[in-house]
């Protein structure tokens, strides 16, 4: 394996699992404030209260963790992205920013400003939904080098229906990821009520979700066909994909193993997200940059590398402890343990 | 307008912007784990509960500010990349190892923060809840040694070679130990530990101003009064320090910061004033050798000049005002805490008077305009360097039209996050004030 493909997996592992960890939390904001208009908080807001407040910072890192990494993997990516990016990243940075100050001004400190919560919402929504835009822009086709300088060409982003239904697919997974964690961790908590709203919202953006992927993969044919042939090459991958999915609505219907039906969410993400950069190879950006191109020299990819070990040593106990006293502590899950002060 | 025609001067305004507002809560988020953790390691020592509720109420207001502190962290190190492509680009290759590393400190201080918040009666012994503390205030510590590693970095690039303007000979770890980092990290580290003393002393004297005559307000202002001097005089000597290393290695800056524009030996340290038309000092302190001193420790030393430097590559006259600004409130900080030092074992009345108290809560503000100035001294004095002798801000910056636009929203952003902070922060205290706080936990104890 050489360093750049050591390099792009650690990178391409920290973007799936921030659009695990962070579909869980946009997509719970989201259904929080959709409770809220349909008067059925109190069914929904313990639940993702209790698992939000103490994660969300966790989930903001992975996001860090990817954008400062592939600088150091790959800057040249900071001066193609960096420059096309600057809209779509600002607005996305605002959002962000919109979110973490709901957890620093609601959860800490006094509860329940409804325009707040409703921004809240809407941002966990528009966040995929701007985010996304890079993996558009990384296909190809809307940059062009004028002076020598990359500039984004704005319309025919809009214009496109690759782009939209990118857009619209990072929006649905988003409220399907959520939606299958949350029932569980509904489930585990022992909320029947919550269970059930949940399930039945897992149940609603399933097929959505297979008919907004189908349709990314058919338009890539004319977008960009030789990438279309690449994904067409690894068609196990995307296939065992969604036998996955197929497992994974049948328990979320029959209302059994919830905590399995997780796992093959994951696993089946994990496919479509690997098969699908996998395909990307070797292009960071389509056609003018790739990751032999782009990379970093010798000594600064050993180095990240073994810094990113060392780190992940570190980390990887801390994570455990962090999880299981909030996400696998039966009485902190289950509220049992009371709450003092504004803490 | 510039800010809309000018990329770079867009991109310089809105990095201003955000650098600016994200110190506030940077320093606020690096200092307070250790005064907490004072706090909570006093409290169980003389087993007293004024010091576990200071605290617990100093971690609650904590969580606020570094939840806000976390937004500005990401917002910067994407604009980073946004704003200056460029930069990014050739210092990814060589100066990427800290930023990367800084990340794992951080993730690592927000893991063991949501722990020690979320588990305060999780614990029957305290002390295995203090010693959660540790992690939080070492990551906290690292995240800052590494992101100013950067910073130095800027100014006193090190460890490869250009060639054809390809970076060559990269060795990572040789740039993070370049010549700026010691003074530099340790002036930040010791800044913030100052200034979050300072802003809890104030927080304690306000309320003794108001009235409230509680004991619980009396030795939260001891406790930060005390720690603020150490940490008062230690910026202080390591402000010497710097002095000595911008002598040598940035000597344009350090003449720049004094107006000093002549080479010579035995320099005057020049402090206020101002220049005429003509560029003349007018107005100005002149303090005798104390430049040479400053710079290389010999009061007949030979300070270099501005005028050995060309116009172009020479920073901005105006950072001889931040300058100014950062020493002076430094001394005034001293002063002002060696004052109570002196008061409270000699027990001098004035200690507990209302214009003494005052003046401690005007040290909260003036604290973090010494940050201020100092940030400010530091990146303009760069100029018109990003990488000093390297790469100018010009070639650095994005061509991106949108960076005046940008600009606004994030103003606007700033101002909202600004003002909820504050307004939270209220909220949290003036609802719950610690007679009601400490009345109820003892009743609790009862049961």
């Amino acid at each position: 394996m050489t360093l750049e493909i050591v390099g792009m997996t650690v990178l391409w592992t920290f973007l799936f699992g921030y659009i695990i960890v962070g579909a869980i939390d946009f997509g719970a904001g989201f259904f929080n404030a959709f409770s809220i208009i349909t008067k059925k908080q109190h069914i929904l807001s313990n639940v993702i209260q209790r698992y939000l407040s103490p994660v969300w910072e966790v989930t903001n890192v992975f996001f860090v963790f990817f954008f400062v990494g592939i600088v150091g993997f790959f800057p040249q990516t900071a001066y193609y992205f960096g420059t096309i990016f600057l809209i779509p990243g600002s607005i996305a940075l605002i959002l962000l920013a919109i979110r973490g100050s709901y957890y620093a001004f609601e959860t800490y400190g006094n509860r329940g400003h409804k325009g707040y919560a409703f921004m809240y919402g809407l941002s966990g929504l528009l966040i995929p939904a701007s985010l996304s835009i890079v993996l558009t822009i990384a296909q190809g086709g809307f940059v062009s080098m004028e002076n020598g300088n990359p500039t984004l060409d704005y319309y025919a982003l809009f214009t496109s229906p690759l782009s939209w239904s990118i857009v619209v697919l990072s929006i649905i997974a988003v409220l399907y990821i959520s939606a299958v964690f949350l029932t569980w961790y509904a489930n585990k908590t022992g909320d029947e009520k919550a269970t059930g709203l949940m399930r039945k919202y897992a149940l609603i953006w399933a097929l959505p979700l297979i008919i907004a992927a189908s349709g990314i993969i058919y338009e890539l044919r004319f977008h960009n066909p030789a990438f279309y042939n690449q994904i067409l090459d690894l068609w196990w991958m995307f296939g065992l994909s969604f036998l996955l999915w197929i497992a994974t609505v049948l328990l979320i219907w029959k209302r059994k193993k919830y905590g399995l039906a997780v796992w093959l969410l994951i696993i089946q993400f994990a496919l479509a997200f690997y098969g699908y950069g996998i395909s990307h190879f070797p292009y960071l950006l389509y056609p003018e940059l790739t990751v032999y191109e782009g990379f970093t020299n010798q000594a600064m990819a050993i180095s990240l590398i073994v810094t990113f070990v060392l780190g992940f040593a570190l980390l990887i106990p801390s994570l455990y402890l962090l999880f299981r006293l909030f996400l696998f502590d039966k009485r902190y899950v289950q509220g049992k343990k009371p709450k003092e002060g504004d803490n | 307008m510039m800010l809309f025609d000018d990329p770079v001067f867009a991109s310089r305004f809105l990095t201003l912007l955000t650098l600016s507002f994200h110190i506030i809560y940077a320093t606020i988020g690096v200092g307070v784990p250790l005064f907490i953790m004072i706090a909570q390691w006093i409290g169980i020592k003389k087993n007293d509960d004024h010091y576990i509720l200071m605290a617990r109420r100093w971690a609650r207001g904590f969580v606020v500010t570094v939840a806000v502190g976390v937004v500005t962290g990401t917002i910067i190190g994407l604009q980073l990349s946004l704003l200056w492509p460029r930069f990014m680009e050739l210092a990814g290759q060589i100066i990427a190892l800290p930023l990367f590393m800084e990340v794992f400190a951080f993730f690592f201080e927000a893991i063991f923060l949501g722990i020690y918040l979320y588990t305060w009666d999780r614990f029957e012994d305290q002390r295995k809840h203090l010693l959660l503390l540790i992690p939080v205030a070492i990551g906290a510590l690292m995240s800052a040694f590494f992101i100013t590693i950067v910073n130095s970095f800027m100014n006193a690039p090190q460890g490869f070679d250009l060639i054809n303007g390809e970076l060559v000979n990269a060795n990572p770890i040789m740039a993070m130990f370049n010549a700026a980092m010691p003074t530099k990290v340790a002036h930040v580290a010791v800044t913030a530990y100052m200034t979050v003393a300072f802003l809890l002393a104030a927080i304690a004297a306000f309320q003794l101003i108001r009235g409230s005559n509680h004991a619980y307000h009396k030795k939260a202002l001891n406790l930060t009064m005390k720690v603020g001097l150490i940490f008062a005089i230690a910026a202080a000597v390591i402000g010497d320090f710097s002095g000595k290393y911008l002598a040598e290695y940035q000597p344009e800056k350090l003449a720049a910061a004094e107006w000093h524009f002549e080479t010579e030996e035995g320099a005057p340290l020049v402090l206020y004033g101002y220049l005429d038309d003509d560029n003349e000092i007018k107005a100005a302190i002149r303090i005798p050798f104390a430049l040479s001193v400053l710079a290389f420790g010999d009061p007949f030393a030979e300070v270099i000049g501005l005028e050995e430097f060309l116009p172009e590559e020479s920073p901005p006259l105006i950072i001889h005002y931040y300058f100014d600004t950062m020493i002076t409130i430094g001394m005034f900080m001293i002063f002002l805490s060696l004052l109570y030092w002196i008061g409270k074992t000699r027990n001098w009345a004035f200690i507990q008077s209302t214009w003494y108290r005052w003046l401690i809560v005007l040290g909260a503000p003036l604290s973090f305009l010494a940050i201020q100035a100092g940030w400010w001294m530091a990146e303009v004095g760069r100029q018109p360097w990003i990488l000093r002798g390297i790469m100018t801000v010009e070639e650095a910056a994005t061509t991106s039209d949108y960076v005046g636009l940008m600009s606004i929203f994030f103003l606007l952003l700033y101002i909202i996050l600004g003002v909820g902070t504050v307004v939270v922060l209220r909220k949290i205290f003036k609802n719950n004030p610690v007679e009601n706080e400490l009345a109820s936990t003892q009743g609790g104890d009862s049961k």
